[in-house]
């Protein structure tokens, strides 16, 4: 699957297309010009072609107000779209809904849950909902669920006693209690101080290692590239971005940064080496290594009698790929 | 790239701490509390110097493998490093595996029915309604005694006969205090889901549009039943212990057996049940129409009261036969030998009648709007 980038501008072009081998069974998730008009003539999702391959973790990112929950609501049958379709576990929907709908965990805007009744109760609840959910096996596959997301301890509590970070954990604890084939998470480290945060991050990859595909949406590009295989990037409702992450940064050219007081000086020794685009800012001095070998760069650095601080080799951010995309930077307050 | 624990080492050591439980896996490093850690990615890491510092492994080195982020994206690639082995093995599968599951339509939505029954009936709210229906027989029992009894009323008659109190008390009730009982459970069965947020997660459990609207109904006319017959139990307790008991003496003047008397009592309240379930479905419908119970439940309580207005008012007699509380409390027709069936049959044709319209109302609205709460 190739990655497919267009830029803001782009938005009178065709949308990002996808690659045949997409199209078919191989994707959990799927939209063909998936549109949300709401009532009042506002276009909350603008003809959306998404493709989540199976065993992908896709990081469904864009500011607040991009689209992305309603995207995620239409994709789980709570909100209607106004135009285009859309498969889930390669079923077609609406009509799907019913069978798909069990292999779905789903964490959509946050926890909610029933503030009279204990964690524990609360799972019951809502595996109760599910009809392929087998009675039986609930508590223990409920007791199981909450001591995967540490609540063991809780879970006889009320969960109006419950922090912001528990709730959210039982939240995602809801999302597992079936075999899932697609987790489908909205802002999941919302609320979440950064422990809670790295204990998402690794359920996420747990789950995924098990071949389950993730989609999980976040305003956070940092907690996106670290824990995806996929991005997609929602802007103004459409999709700007799509693609595996490596893909997306291939293009770019490893870059060696050098941290130094003698920016100026060690700018100009990676430019007499020939490396392209050397420059230097403040305290840094950045090039494109190519296929110098490191070592040797930093040699002559040291060589030239520059003050080397720090020294790295990587490829750019994922942000440095979206502002020069874009054009402009990532920002997700706006 | 072929060397991922190398990569994983290098790339995402700094960038992902160890999440839960200790640091087993060679992707993780822990570095000083405070002070700030070297890493050197050489291919001559195995030289003393080096080896005090973290040592990446020789491929590493390489331009493209050296690099962080790369190799970040990989490890997330291949599934997590080797540390993110689920803890505690006896977690279910949550990997794609298998046949999907089955729906199991019968025992699913039994189950379904009884977590709505559980929480309606565990909810504090609910219980204290139906311990205030039950005083309401008992405080009419109490003044009859103490006033005396006398006059034609049915709730006079129960001074005379302990059994005619659950007659005097149902009609009594049956006009406000059972339907705001329950208003209250069916204004709140869809509007208190969505305006908490839990109506999404049930819908995507998935409990079914439909299936969880008739479920939601199937509990509003247990509680509906269970609210009539805690008024007829509270009744007869107190106008047995009040009021001599024995045969009954009806309406029409005959007397029937005291066996008799308690099997008509139970057709009372069998006949106020399906009316308050009626209602039920009036406040079902209006409960899928907003996100705020307390909105649902106070529309609800106000049809009642209009409809009971617009009952006394002479120039909408015409109107009179189609207003459900027109018909809660024609139940006189048990009093009577033989019981005359034509009004009560009528009385519950209406409230078919309502429970067809209204839950179509219900359905239309729910299965058709967006869960944006």
């Amino acid at each position: 699957m190739n990655a497919t980038l267009t830029g803001e501008g782009a938005h009178e072009a065709a949308p990002p297309p996808l690659a045949p081998a997409a199209s078919t069974g191989d994707c959990a998730i799927v939209t063909r010009g998936l549109t949300k008009r709401f009532r009042g003539g506002q276009v909350a999702v603008d003809d959306l072609h998404l493709a989540v391959p199976r065993g992908a973790v896709y990081g469904f990112l864009g500011p607040n107000g991009s689209g992305k929950t309603t995207t995620i609501r239409m994709l789980l049958g709570l909100v209607a779209p106004t135009g285009g379709g859309w498969e889930l576990l390669g079923r077609p929907m609406p009509a799907g809904l019913a069978a798909a709908l069990p292999g779905v965990g789903a964490l959509v805007e946050g926890p909610a849950f029933y503030p009279y009744l204990s964690g524990a109760a609360n799972l019951l609840r809502y595996d109760a909902a599910d009809p392929t959910a087998d009675g039986r096996t609930a508590r223990a596959r409920v007791a199981a669920v909450l001591d995967r997301v540490g609540l063991s301890a809780a879970a006889g509590k009320r969960y109006r006693a419950y922090s912001l970070g528990m709730r959210q954990r039982l939240a995602i604890a809801a999302t597992l209690l079936g075999p899932r084939e697609l987790l489908v998470l909205d802002e999941p480290t919302n609320g979440l101080d950064p422990q809670g945060t790295r204990e998402v991050r690794a359920l996420v990859k747990q789950v995924a290692a098990g071949g389950t595909t993730v989609f999980v949406s976040s305003h956070l590009l940092a907690e996106v590239e670290q824990m995806c295989t996929h991005v997609g990037v929602m802007r103004g409702g459409r999709l700007a971005a799509q693609g595996p992450i490596a893909e997306l940064r291939a293009g770019r050219a490893p870059l060696v940064r050098v941290l130094t007081p003698d920016a100026a000086r060690a700018a100009a020794v990676l430019e007499r080496l020939g490396l392209s685009g050397a420059r230097a800012a403040g305290e840094e001095a950045v090039a494109e290594i190519g296929d110098l070998p490191p070592e040797r760069a930093c040699a002559e650095l040291v060589d030239a009698g520059v003050a080397v601080r720090g020294f790295t080799v990587a490829r750019p951010s994922l942000e440095e790929v979206f502002v020069g995309l874009t054009g402009e930077g990532f920002d997700v307050e706006n | 790239m072929s060397r991922t624990d190398a990569t994983a080492r290098t790339g995402a050591a700094p960038e992902e701490p160890p999440a839960t439980g200790p640091a087993d896996g060679p992707g993780v490093v822990i570095d000083g509390a405070d002070r700030p850690a070297i890493r050197v990615a050489t291919p001559d890491a195995a030289t003393p110097d080096a080896a005090t510092s973290d040592v990446a492994t020789p491929d590493a080195a390489t331009p493209d493998a050296a690099t962080s982020d790369v190799a970040t994206s990989d490890a997330a690639a291949s599934g997590g490093a080797p540390a993110s082995t689920p803890p505690g093995g006896a977690m279910p599968d949550a990997g794609a595996s298998g046949a999907p599951a089955r729906a199991r339509p019968v025992a699913g939505t039994w189950r379904l029915l009884r977590s709505e029954l559980g929480l309606t009936f565990r909810r504090p709210r609910n219980l204290v309604l139906l311990a205030l229906l039950a005083v309401v027989p008992v405080v009419i029992g109490v003044v009859l005694r103490a006033m005396g009894g006398g006059g034609p009323s049915i709730i006079a008659q129960a001074a005379g006969n302990g059994l005619m109190l659950t007659f005097g008390a149902m009609s009594v009730v049956a006009q406000l205090h059972l339907p705001l009982a329950v208003a209250v459970v069916a204004g709140d069965a869809v509007a208190g889901e969505a305006g908490t947020g839990t109506l999404r997660y049930l819908l995507t459990a998935p409990a079914g549009r439909t299936r969880l609207l008739l479920v939601k109904f199937a509990d509003i006319a247990v509680y509906a039943a269970a609210a009539c017959a805690v008024v007829t139990a509270a009744a007869l307790l107190t106008g047995l212990a009040l009021f001599p008991a024995g045969p009954v003496t009806l309406l029409s003047g005959t007397t029937i057996s005291f066996a008799d008397g308690l099997l008509r009592v139970l057709a009372v309240t069998g006949y106020a049940a399906v009316g308050m379930a009626a209602f039920g479905a009036v406040g079902l419908a209006v409960s899928t129409l907003t996100e705020a119970p307390i909105g649902a439940v106070a529309a609800t309580v106000g049809a009642v009261v209009c409809s009971n207005i617009f009952g006394l008012i002479p120039q909408l007699e015409p109107v009179r036969p189609y207003l459900i509380t027109s018909w809660w409390g024609e139940f006189d027709g048990v009093l009577r030998d033989p019981v005359a069936v034509d009004t009560m049959t009528q009385g519950l044709l209406v409230f078919a009648a309502y429970i067809a319209v209204f839950g179509t109302v219900a359905w239309a609205r729910f299965t058709g709007r967006d869960i944006t709460g």
